[in-house]
């Protein structure tokens, strides 16, 4: 089970939080600031497990993370996933990531960040992981989107017709 | 209205969206606070308005806020507003909204079931799919409940997409409530066998994760995912399957065995590293299962621990740190073969990288040996020293202890170094760990009655040396050491050098600065010293010596009788008035010591841990009754004055600055200076050394004794452990030396030159002798303790109410609960109702009243049904067989289980599950190749395709014909979509049917594909064979395999009354096999038979089918069964018996699956399939009877034919594809065959040799 995925930046500012289990909204900053606190003090070559983290954890919890130029990728984890397979899917995710907004940078992450979270929900859900064919998961993105287009446009046309 | 709108959508113009408000935020770097907070009021406004549009902006703004740690659950009812809009675009938003803020605790959820059951049946895809996903964040115990149903339905969409969803989100529904886990799980169990991949991996998802939490559960899935294990060929579905199994194999060792060879052979043919790993990872798990005795043990092990090598090596960290993390994994049972990698690991804990350091330290633990142990530990203390970070030295800290205590000291040859490196951890700083090293301390000194005098020495110069640890004592944690050194001069005080200074050094004004705890230790001991002094002082002829200690005593009580401790306070209280008694006493020179010490006497021993908690209850106590009346309420204000001390006790605790005597400091460092030189470990013992000792101040009226007493703390050079460690080897050096000599010894007497196997190489374990002898003191237990070992397991883990029987057949109150429809209720008989509330009432009570009633409209519902269907019954005895055929189908065991689930639960009791799967394990053929199933690659994609083509297209979406049906039944949706699927089936059937026609009749135009090109008419087939007769009954039967459900087949049975007499209560049962098993109704046993749905007047026939679910397809097989029947006439009734053998032909899982030759080539060339051939003698028919034979009793198609030549396919309902390449010249028929299942392809050609043997 996935715990929690978290996007931030090189200066701790989140771009994106997702936890699969409630905590208070003080809480989750916390973890935020914690986990930022962990991940940023590791080198650039060093492994990218991490264990600890009082706050998200406990023994069977592991920290896996990437980090892509200015965003760190963090994903809160238990020992029922493969460890290399997470640090895939956070791959798969950030390529998918890159289709959708050609060339993401950190300013798409931080203007739609709803975007963001639809992309994540056909991914993952519920802290499990649904779907890690990069193809699929656009593809699914893709018709939802279309489907928002011809949603507005049909508000716009009714609009027009008043 | 329509101008509400347009300004609506006007004022939407000016606000500001999500970008607008980020770059807002991002504008006002100074004062963001304040921005949002006017961000946060104008979205309030946007609120309170009535477009939709402008609301759902507002909720998305919120969500942004809410990822920034803003609290917006006050917007929760607009989300659920937004949530319910029927444009996408907007639900989208709400259900975002609502899955980062909702939680259980948030009201507003109950407002939602509607609304998410509304969505999840939308006919859009993408509104279930966003609602599932919503759903799956904040599910509660209610809508889990409310909604377990809907979603079981969704499990069976025809969308793949919401399929995986729907699987997904049944684990979280579990656990919410548990109670659906049984009636879910034979679906659930069905996905594992999805077509679409996604799917699959959902359920294989869901199943391991259940079954990681409750293995013993799901141990009877184990063949199941062996099979998905050699098919799959998708990583993620490896990976999660071959983590379940490393969870399974401790439960049962054969699993293990049967895994070691597929999983050793991925290992060598995968290039995926993630999968390599965890099928090392699962190795490992099945080594650590097996006891050793299994011959390719060792060598499993080497290919483990030889991956593993290459991963530690790699240069890519993160492999480094998997390697050493399943590395530390062999070591707990396999030591051995991780111990010849000493010199990598060590070489880890060097690395720069912390995670890989700690991983590193794991593996020590287990790499000690008494000869290395202090070698080791010298490393770690050298890392402890270098450390930078306290985290990382208190994990060293605490892996020191751990690898020196481990099995009960074991490896410790020398106490007296492991009190010395316990005293030299005391030197840390700011650890936290203070505990742990007094722990060890005590343990040591209490439990090795050799090591006491040398502990307490050391112990009394800790104590000595306090305050030099003491100055931020309180703060870090360390002082806990004093507490065991306190402790243990006091309780062994016999072999403390010189008492009265680790008296006086006990009751230092400095002490009060101490955890109260810590006090408290101290004043006893300082009593238990005082006992020993007085003893020693006594024999004396001076008595003021007595005094004086008897003065000290005084003076320095009333400190601690000062203290905010009440535990301190007590005691030196008592003791103050006990030590004034005592002065009295002396000066009338009573001698007192003999009584003192007596208060004292005795020795405490170890008592284990959990010895307490292990003492029996006797017989007859009951510890929660009650002994008085329970008290009144008002008990709880009994507390307050405790919490007035502990307040107390911080402000008086806060510590107090005394200066130590510089003259008293220069004393000590002069005598430590002294002890050194000492020290026998440092020098050898001289006379001179002694008489330096004497002349130390302050000691001279003490007896000189040989003492190792030494300093631990500022030594100069080297600490002082290290000391031990060249002492040791010398040691040992000594000891090999004299064995050898020994040896030599022996040698020269036998003269016979056997070996020289002692000389060289490095000793063994044996040869070590420990320093001193020492015994263990074993920890105590009270007698009759009961072993047990459930003391671990955490009473509030959500998924212990996961820990279900699966195997048990579900009972009627198991069911899920399901909305229906008021109108029922008015149709029942109050007789009915009355039922209805008892099975309600043995609902579980927890639910609430509205719950209940749904559960009542529930049995109702049932009631009514049961009623209903006794009434068909009754019907079909008047009416005639055309009302029967119409209905047989729906009276199809299946069917008849009227619950909720589409397929019942599989008949099997666990006692059967069980054995059946020590069939699988023992002796059952593997179900498909291996190696080659584990490389099967995208080559077989093409074919994938055509086969999916084929699987849409028996797929057809016929709503409307059910509705006729609807009318019929209830409401039920569920029943709706029972029927769907019985339709489909008839499709489907009538499909097959259409193929077979074709070959029966009509001589048309040659068809290319499917059907055989007919030259001349064929005689008639049939493929119902006797299944049995006598004087009564007539059976013939047919079995067709169930595309959609790989694990299933149909058998349809004509039954035939021969006789004159009426053929009723007719059961139809079979003896189920390991492999196969009819489908009985949910609730009936496991031997129960089925009721078949029709009687029989005289000289009519009819046809009934039974489900049989089947596990391997790869063997025919034969099933024993019994048909029991009442013939019925004028005069009488009697019961009769028929017993069968029905035969399960590898053929009848075949189904006629169209193939184009295209395909087919590709198919042949990937060179995935096995070949075989047959050849047929004799055969005497014309080509196109031979084909049309093989097509209609082994259910193949023809691909292409050109003149006597053809090829043919088919497909098993699991999936294997079977080729066929059928020539014939003259009277010899050759048959060359492929297939993916060499077994199958085998049994299949045997099978049609029999067909033509025949004829």
């Amino acid at each position: 089970m996935i715990k929690a995925i978290l996007i931030f930046n090189n200066h701790g500012k989140p771009r994106l939080s997702k936890f699969y289990e409630h905590y208070s909204e003080d809480t989750e900053q916390q973890i935020i600031r914690e986990t930022f606190h962990l991940v940023s003090k590791r080198d650039e070559n060093v492994c990218n497990f991490l264990e600890g983290g009082m706050l998200i954890g406990g023994s069977d919890y592991k920290l896996i993370y990437r980090h892509y130029a200015t965003l760190y990728f963090v994903f809160c984890v238990d020992s029922s996933e493969s460890e290399l397979g997470i640090l895939d899917l956070i791959q798969v995710f950030v390529e998918t990531l890159d289709k959708c907004f050609e060339n993401v940078c950190e300013l798409d992450l931080i203007f739609h960040v709803d975007k963001v979270h639809n992309i994540l929900a056909e991914m993952v859900m519920g802290g499990m992981v649904l779907e890690t064919n990069m193809n699929e998961i656009i593809m699914q993105v893709d018709a939802q989107n279309k489907m928002e287009k011809s949603e507005t446009f049909i508000f716009q046309s009714t609009r027009q017709d008043r | 209205m329509a101008l509400k709108i347009v300004k609506g959508s006007i004022d939407r113009m000016f606000d500001k969206n999500l970008q607008d408000l980020v770059r807002g935020i991002r504008n006002h770097k100074e004062d963001e606070a304040k921005y949002i907070s006017t961000c946060i009021d104008e979205i309030k406004q946007e609120l309170k308005q009535d477009n939709i549009a402008v609301k759902a902006n507002a909720v998305c703004k919120l969500t942004y806020l809410q990822m920034l740690g803003y609290d917006v659950s006050w917007a929760a009812f607009n989300i659920v507003e937004v949530m319910s809009s029927s444009k996408f675009t907007y639900k989208r938003i709400g259900y975002l909204a609502a899955s980062q803020c909702f939680h259980e605790s948030t009201d507003v959820i109950m407002l939602t079931t509607n609304q998410i059951r509304k969505d999840l049946s939308s006919p859009n895809q993408y509104d279930t799919g966003v609602a599932l996903t919503g759903l799956s964040c904040f599910v509660t115990p209610d809508l889990a409940r409310d909604l377990a149903n809907d979603i079981m339905t969704l499990m069976s969409h025809t969308k793949p997409y919401i399929r995986k969803k729907a699987v997904l989100i049944m684990y979280k529904v579990f656990l919410k409530y548990p109670e659906s886990l049984r009636p879910a799980f034979p679906r659930l169990k069905e996905k594992l066998e999805d077509p679409d991949p996604g799917v699959q991996s959902a359920a294989v998802n869901v199943i391991c994760e259940l079954a990681r939490r409750n293995p013993k559960n799901y141990l009877s899935l184990a063949p199941l995912f062996f099979k998905l294990m050699t098919s799959s060929t998708n990583n993620w579905v490896l990976i999660k399957i071959i983590k379940l199994f490393g969870a399974l194999t401790p439960l049962e060792p054969r699993l293990g065995k049967k895994l070691i060879e597929p999983l050793t052979n991925l290992i060598h043919s995968t290039s995926a590293m993630s999968l390599l790993y965890e099928c090392v990872n699962t190795v490992i798990a099945v080594l650590i299962s097996l006891s050793s005795g299994m011959p390719n043990h060792s060598a499993s092990i080497q290919l483990c621990v030889q991956k593993l090598r290459i991963l530690i090596e790699d240069s890519d960290q993160n492999l480094k740190y998997l390697g050493l993390l399943a590395m530390s994994k062999i070591l707990k049972t396999h030591p051995k073969s991780v111990q010849s990698h000493k010199d990598l690991i060590l070489q880890c804990l060097d690395d720069k990288d912390e995670s890989i350091r700690l991983r590193a330290l794991d593996l020590l633990y287990g790499m000690v040996s008494k000869k290395n142990l202090m070698e080791i530990v010298k490393k770690l203390m050298l890392h402890v020293d270098k450390a930078e970070g306290t985290t990382y030295r208190d994990e060293l800290l605490t892996k020191i202890i751990d690898i020196c205590s481990q099995s009960n000291y074991q490896y410790i040859t020398n106490f007296e170094w492991y009190i010395s490196i316990l005293v030299e951890l005391t030197r840390l700083e700011g650890t936290r760990h203070g505990h742990l090293i007094a722990s060890q301390m005590l343990d040591v000194a209490i439990r090795v009655k050799a090591i006491r005098a040398f502990a307490v020495a050391q112990m009394a110069t800790l104590l000595d040396n306090a305050h030099l640890l003491t100055g931020n004592m309180q703060r870090n944690g360390i002082c806990e050491v004093s507490y065991a050194a306190a402790w243990i001069c006091g309780e062994f005080s016999e072999h403390l050098e010189n008492p009265m200074q680790t008296l006086e050094a006990m009751l230092r004004p400095k002490v009060a600065t101490l955890p109260g705890h810590i006090q408290a230790v101290y004043v006893q001991n300082a009593a238990k010293l005082f006992a020993t002094v007085l003893k020693s002082q006594e024999g004396n002829t001076d008595s003021t010596a007595a005094q004086e200690t008897s003065q000290l005593m005084i003076e320095r009580l009333p400190l601690f009788v000062q203290s905010a401790n009440l535990e301190v306070q007590e005691r030196a209280s008592c003791i103050l008035q006990l030590v004034k008694y005592i002065q009295k006493l002396q000066q009338k020179d009573v001698e007192v010591a003999e009584e003192v010490s007596a208060l004292f006497a005795g020795e405490l021993n170890p008592v284990a841990p959990k010895a307490q908690k292990k003492v029996p209850v006797p017989e007859g106590l009951d510890l929660d009754a009650w002994i008085n009346e329970p008290p009144s309420e008002s008990e709880s204000e009994d507390e307050q004055p405790k919490a007035i001390f502990t307040k107390e006790e911080t402000k008086h605790s806060r510590p107090r600055h005394i200066e130590v005597d510089e003259k008293e400091l220069a004393r000590r460092r002069e005598a430590r200076k002294q002890e050194q030189a000492n020290n026998p470990f440092y020098i050898k013992a001289s006379p001179s050394s002694q008489k330096v000792y004497q002349d130390t101040p302050g000691v001279e009226h003490i007896p000189v004794v040989q003492i190792d007493l030494s300093v631990p703390l500022k030594v100069p050079g080297l600490p002082m452990s290290d000391q031990y460690v060249k002492l040791e080897e010398e040691r040992r050096q000594k000891e090999r030396a004299e064995k050898k000599k020994k040896e030599k010894k022996k040698r020269k007497e036998k003269r016979s030159g056997r070996g020289k196997k002692h000389d060289s190489g490095p000793e063994s374990e044996e040869d070590i002798t420990p320093a001193h002898m020492v015994d263990i003191v074993t920890e105590e237990m009270p007698e009759n303790a009961l072993p047990s070992d459930d003391d671990d397991k955490d009473p509030n883990d959500p998924h212990k109410a996961l820990d279900i029987d699966l195997d048990k057949p579900l009972a009627d109150s198991e069911k899920l609960p399901v909305r229906s429809h008021r109108a029922v209720e008015a149709a029942k008989s109050p007789g009915e109702d009355g039922d209805a509330e008892t099975v309600a009432t043995q609902q579980p009570k927890k639910k609430s009243g509205k719950d209940k009633r749904d559960d009542k409209k529930k049995d109702k519902d049932k009631e009514r049904k049961k009623s209903k269907d006794e009434k068909k019954k009754k019907k079909h005895k008047h009416e005639e067989k055309e009302e029967d055929l119409l209905r047989g189908e729906v009276h199809e065991p299946v069917v008849q289980s009227e619950g909720i689930s589409q397929v019942a639960e599989l008949p099997t009791s666990t006692s059967a599950e069980v054995s059946d799967l020590d069939f699988w394990l023992s002796n059952a053929p593997v179900p498909s190749n291996t190696q080659e199933a584990a490389t099967v690659a995208a080559a077989e994609a093409p074919v994938a395709e055509v086969v999916s083509g084929a699987a849409q297209d028996s797929e057809p979406d016929e709503p409307k014909d059910t509705e006729m049906e609807e009318t019929k039944s209830s409401k039920h949706k569920k029943k709706k979509q029972k029927k769907e699927k019985e339709e489909k089936e008839k499709k489907k059937k009538k499909r097959h049917h259409h193929h077979h026609r074709h070959s029966d009749g009509g001589g048309e135009e040659s068809v290319q594909n499917g059907t055989v090109e007919e030259e001349e008419p064929l005689p008639s087939m049939s493929n119902y064979c006797l299944l049995a007769e006598n004087s009564y009954i007539k059976m013939v039967y047919d079995i067709q395999g169930n595309l959609q459900d790989g694990s299933q087949v149909v058998v349809s049975v004509i039954f035939e009354n021969k006789c004159d007499s009426f053929l009723k209560s007719m059961e139809f049962n079979v003896l189920d096999s390991l492999n196969s098993k009819l489908q009985r109704p949910e609730g009936s046993g496991p031997h129960d038979g089925l009721t078949v749905p029709f009687q029989l007047p005289p000289g009519v026939s009819n046809e009934a089918r039974f489900v049989f679910t089947v596990q391997s397809i790869v063997m025919p097989q034969k099933l024993k069964g019994t048909l029991t029947f009442i013939v019925k006439n004028e005069e009488s009734s009697t019961h009769e018996k028929l017993d069968f053998k029905l035969h399960f032909t590898c053929t009848s899982y075949l189904i006629t699956t169209p193939c184009y030759s295209d395909a087919y080539a590709k198919l042949l060339e990937s060179g995935d399939l096995k070949g075989s051939s047959l050849k047929l003698e004799g055969v005497n028919m014309p080509f196109h009877h031979l084909l049309a034979r093989i097509c209609f009793h082994h259910h193949f198609s023809v691909v292409e034919r050109i003149d006597s030549c053809s090829s043919m396919y088919s497909r098993s309902i699991q999936g294997h594809h079977v080729c066929l390449l059928v020539k014939s010249s003259g009277q010899t028929v050759s048959i060359d065959a492929k297939c993916d299942e060499p077994t199958m392809l085998g049994n299949v050609l045997d099978e049609i040799k029999q067909t033509f043997s025949q004829c």
